[in-house]
């Protein structure tokens, strides 16, 4: 049922959005008592914050875009790059790490991405080395919140961590990931980094979109603060998504419409119901198969296994089931261990183009009568970025639990 | 007779420059850019990878797509306005490489730039790409360098004595 739920929502047969097949597989594990009535509403219950938290952050991200802050951000690189590919490329890295890690990654794949293409087109600089970069950090520079990544808001909800605590243990991974990537960007692309650009002849800064900006900084002060008197942060996201709402519905700038659909409520749905399906299938043995390649304890081998564990699974299937289904095994030992595992589902999906095995061969086959997809250099990039990155993090995230304590 | 000239970002300006002193007047010239699938198949591959977004309609790629042929319709332009002269603009997309030698069929010249690393004289100075090129091109060549050249000294030194026999 799990294979069946994946399969579709990688191939996607008719366009169907994926909730089709995973509402009724999940209706179908219940019924059929594979998963009983309470775990089923556990997981929701679980699950439903978490949804929320998404929700909300996918639509500030959007408001986000409606407002300019993303075109202000090309303007800038575009302007502080100063025609040289290298610098474009450090500030690629700024930019797609901070947004990653405020705005989530699907923030820097959807509306990131296109928008550093046509500023080093603008440049006549290169794109691959900066496009290629916002890809990976999609994916490494999701450690720092859990906003940044839906694995990490899993792993928040079933690790106890709070808000603070999880960045204050997940800065010094994330600092380390990145750094070991642009370390490797810069060796790997040196030449198309050394071909040259041309400084931009005009210089038409677009106005900063102040609110946005302050909105958004307003929302991390609220995520510290909920945190701190014990709320749930998903009502700082929520604030923050409504102010910006109500604002882009006063200025008419967007309509009930476009909101709704920037919730995605089918992805929402298909999130709740691949969690229950992925509960009955922990429950009916996952767990015993896998419980003994997880290994016990937080030192830094058993962290290091985890993560390579994690990462290897999140290649295979994809990195979210792979985090339900690690989660219920690692969270027994504690955060450290769950925040090993998100280190492997994060910087895991790296290593091949479209984050798994699974999309991958089915992109395979969709392609084989067109053009066959060329991404040889991709896979090599990755297979230099993603374990010196992996294993940096980890070792930096054993420091972080030494220093701080996973409490 | 024709002369292609290659178009890549960031070194063309020096191709535009030798084609304009070496092609003879009466020579046709194909202005040529090559864009390459791989930048926008990442994007795609990104989107493909985020399990359960659905909207093919916000896939990146796509996005990136139409910028890409965007942005290689303005360096052609550009390109022309530096020549100065008539010419063709020609534009293709697939391998990078394989396109251009392909695009080379029954011209007399192809003007193209280094494009590995340029700090020093040597081998290191052709990139994949245009190595790729130089190796399978079936007409003469022009190879420039899109800056001016580094000096002599920077030639790697000369292999030791093989130790003498006999």
């Amino acid at each position: 049922m799990l294979a069946l739920v994946l399969v579709c929502a990688v191939v996607r047969p008719f366009n169907w959005p994926e909730a089709v097949v995973a509402v009724p597989a999940a209706a179908l594990v219940v019924a059929t008592g594979a998963i009983s009535p309470g775990h089923a509403l556990d997981e929701a219950e679980q699950l439903g914050p978490v949804i929320g938290f998404l929700a909300a952050v996918l639509v500030l991200a959007q408001l986000c875009d409606d407002e300019g802050l993303f075109q202000a951000c090309g303007a800038w690189m575009a302007r502080t790059a100063a025609g040289r590919p290298r610098r474009l490329l450090a500030q690629v890295f700024l930019a797609a790490s901070a947004i990653t890690a405020v705005l989530s990654l699907d923030a820097t794949v959807v509306l990131l991405t296109p928008v550093v293409f046509a500023t080093a087109a603008r440049l006549g600089a290169r794109p691959k080395p900066h496009v290629y970069a916002c890809t990976h950090l999609s994916n490494t520079a999701s450690l720092l919140l859990p906003v940044s990544n839906l694995t990490n808001l899993l792993a928040f909800a079933a690790s106890g961590l709070s808000f603070t605590r999880f960045a204050a243990l997940m800065a010094l991974p994330w600092l380390a990931a990145i750094a070991v990537e642009y370390v490797v960007f810069r060796r790997f692309f040196a030449t198309d980094l050394d071909a040259g650009a041309q400084a931009p002849h005009t210089a038409d800064a677009p106005e900063l979109p102040l609110f946005a900006l302050v909105t958004v900084g307003c929302t991390l002060a609220g995520f510290v603060l909920t945190s701190a008197v014990g709320i749930d942060p998903a009502w700082a996201a929520l604030a923050g998504a409504a102010v910006l709402a109500v604002r882009a519905l006063l200025r008419r700038s967007t309509s009930p419409k476009a909101l709704l659909r920037s919730v995605s409520v089918p992805f929402l749905a298909f999130v709740l119901a691949l969690g229950i399906v992925v509960r009955a299938v922990v429950d009916n043995g996952l767990d015993t198969a896998l419980g003994h390649l997880i290994p016990d304890g937080t030192g830094l081998t058993a962290l290091l296994g985890l993560a390579a564990l994690a990462a290897v699974l999140a290649n295979v299937i994809n990195n979210l089931p792979a985090v339900l289904v690690l989660l219920p095994l690692a969270a027994g030992s504690g955060p450290g261990a769950v925040l090993a595992v998100l280190l492997g589902v994060n910087i895991g999906p790296n290593l091949t183009y479209a984050g798994s095995l699974a999309t991958l061969l089915w992109r395979r086959i969709v392609q084989a009568h067109d053009a066959e997809v060329e991404l040889g250099e991709f896979t090599r990039l990755g297979l230099y970025a993603v374990p010196a990155s992996l294993l940096a993090a980890v070792a930096a995230l054993w420091a972080s639990l030494a220093v701080i304590g996973g409490g | 007779m024709t002369v292609v000239v290659w178009i890549v970002e960031g070194t063309w300006p020096a191709c535009v420059d030798a084609a304009r002193r070496h092609a003879p007047q009466d020579a046709e010239v194909v202005l040529l850019h090559v864009t390459g699938h791989e930048v926008a198949d990442a994007a795609h591959g990104a989107f493909a990878g985020l399990l359960g977004r659905g909207h093919p309609e916000r896939d990146p790629g796509t996005r990136v797509e139409h910028l890409a042929a965007a942005s290689a319709e303005s360096l052609l332009q550009a390109a022309a306005e530096r020549l100065d002269r008539p010419c063709t603009r020609v534009e293709r997309s697939g391998r990078v490489e394989r396109e251009v030698v392909a695009a080379t069929e029954g011209a007399e010249l192809l003007v193209l730039a280094r494009d590995g690393d340029r700090a020093t004289l040597g081998p290191h100075s052709l990139g994949p790409a245009s190595r790729f090129v130089v190796d399978h091109a079936p007409c003469p060549l022009l190879l420039v360098w899109p800056e001016p050249a580094p000096d002599l000294t920077t030639m790697p030194p000369p292999p030791a004595r093989p130790p003498h026999h006999g």
